[in-house]
């Protein structure tokens, strides 16, 4: 996806400071003051993690912190909601991964 | 010492803040977003008169004038429970517990959201989602979208989208179903749709809608509704299709959709694919009230209102000692209602306060006058019935609140 430089009414995008960060081991920029989730959809970036038990995708859903969707790992810390949370310098993100359910494999080789 | 703590620093809590800050008060604003404005920051669109409502420079002004009376406003915080404790309110947030006789919970709305098969694929978000991403990030949500849904905020924010140059290549109604409701019945959407007609879709919805809105003749109108849709702004309105399943592996591919009957019933062997790479659901709002209600606060369930609603006076007071609210939490309606809710609200916290009398009562009084004149005046409705949704809730709070006197109206807890 592409940033929206220029709009009729709210006047163009002032040139912001590039911030670098890291999304599963690969660097991308963000612009100062932009949340995890603004910055890796202007990255062409969608899948923010998998479900923890069933493996599908999922990505931002409501953007305003309502609906728990986009959560990801963010310098270790987990379940951090990257609609609310402003990219900062060097900030290391992981996508959400898929949890071990050892009950379900046990059930499912039966 | 802090007076007032404010959660929500959106049009109502602003206004509320600045209300009370302008009587004195000492002020604490938090909010869970990353700046001041609530919801407020995405609405752009053209009023009757022809100026811009820009809901970026509205918030700024607004926290211009609360940062000018000293206001603390904190972003980036989220509070996770409320509970009163002999005089003081407790607001557990993610930075602490913070204190003060008196609370304005002014949290806003969120989305009804619809869920239909494939609706977690990445690509798919709420039509609120878009507009953030689209006016306040500034970032395309995607190159060809559908939106699901037809209701007034649909069309609000397809015309940001427009304006932003996203395309947005038709709109569908949701699958008739029970988690859908009346968004998935035709003639229902175009009814709700007949009370925008003024400020008009599109020319023939405008030319329709006086006849549209006798009963018969709107059946008559569904029946033989375009195949193809009305155009809105260029973007085709489909009342006769609805999305059976949003497709795609990793993320949204496209959508399934059905042709349907003048009810809403799907037209067996008329599924079609159309393609998008973002689809947004619009399922309309409800007051976000979670908080008011982990507080004890009593609840009643108004439709036309947008749903549960705190009990509360036309000063914003609920029926607990101290706390107060204001904005969409009371109900649906503008950006314009809110602040004029907000405004209310941070005056009867200062009159509760002990603030001078004849100054406060006079502004309380033309506060209170002030949101049912914004109300006759808004060019639109997010429910048409608002006005009887607001008097159920007068009437209710007259019949258990108003033996007392006002000054002692609020039950204490804790």
């Amino acid at each position: 996806m592409t940033r929206i430089i220029n709009h009729p009414i709210l006047g163009k995008l002032e040139d912001r400071k590039a911030v670098p960060f890291t999304f599963d081991g690969k660097t991308y920029e963000a612009f100062e003051n932009e949340t995890i989730a603004a910055a890796l959809l202007a990255n062409g970036i969608r899948k923010l993690r998998v479900h923890e038990d069933s493996g599908t995708p999922r990505g931002f859903y409501c953007n305003i912190g309502h609906c728990m969707e986009c959560r990801v790992t963010v310098n270790d810390h987990a379940n951090v909601r990257a609609c609310l949370t402003v990219v900062e310098k060097n900030m290391v993100i992981e996508s959400g991964k898929q949890h071990p359910n050892i009950v379900k494999r046990m059930v499912e080789q039966q | 010492m802090r007076d007032v703590i404010v959660i929500g620093a959106g049009p109502a809590g602003l206004a509320g803040a600045i209300a009370s800050a302008s009587f004195g008060l000492k002020v604490t604003v938090i909010d869970e977003f990353i700046k001041p404005g609530g919801r407020l920051i995405g609405q752009l669109h053209q009023e009757p008169s022809g100026e811009w409502w820009n809901g970026i420079k509205e918030s700024e002004r607004l926290h211009q004038e609360a940062k000018t009376l000293s206001v603390d406003i904190r972003c980036g915080v989220s509070v996770y429970n409320l509970e009163k404790d002999d005089d003081l309110w407790n607001v557990h947030t993610s930075i602490g517990t913070l204190t003060a006789p008196y609370v304005l919970v002014a949290t806003g709305a969120a989305e009804y959201p619809i869920p239909l098969p494939g609706w977690t694929l990445p690509g798919v978000m709420s039509i609120g989602a878009a507009q953030v991403m689209t006016n306040v990030h500034r970032v395309e949500v995607g190159k060809k979208g559908i939106i699901i849904g037809a209701n007034i905020l649909a069309f609000a924010i397809l015309n940001e989208l427009q304006l932003a140059g996203i395309h947005v290549d038709r709109i569908v109604l949701p699958e008739k179903n029970p988690l859908s409701g009346k968004a998935g019945e035709p003639e229902e959407v175009m009814k709700s749709l007949l009370n925008a007609a003024h400020l008009a879709p599109s020319p023939l919805l405008r030319m329709g809608s006086r006849f549209m809105k006798n009963g018969s003749f709107r059946k008559i109108g569904m029946k033989f509704y375009p195949k193809n849709g009305v155009k809105v702004n260029g973007t085709p309105l489909l009342l006769r299709k609805a999305a059976i399943e949003i497709i795609g592996t990793e993320q949204v591919e496209g959508v399934r959709v059905a042709d349907t009957d003048e009810n809403g019933n799907i037209i067996p062997g008329s599924e079609k694919i159309y393609e998008a790479d973002f689809v947004c659901i619009a399922g309309g709002l409800y007051p976000l009230a979670e908080l008011v209600a982990v507080s004890g606060c009593p609840f009643q369930y108004i439709p036309e209102l947008g749903g549960h609603v705190p009990h509360h006076s036309e000063m914003m007071e609920t029926p607990l000692e101290g706390l107060f609210v204001a904005g969409n939490i009371t109900g649906i309606e503008s950006g314009k209602i809110a602040m004029a809710q907000g405004t209310t609200a941070g005056y009867a916290i200062a009159k509760h306060a002990g603030k001078d009398g004849a100054a406060i009562d006079k502004q309380l009084q033309e506060a209170v006058q002030n949101v049912r004149s914004v109300r006759e005046q808004a060019a639109i409705q997010f429910n048409p019935e608002i006005d009887s949704g607001r008097r159920k809730m007068s009437e209710l709070w007259e019949s258990l609140y108003s033996k007392n006197t006002r000054e002692n109206s609020q039950i204490k807890i804790g």
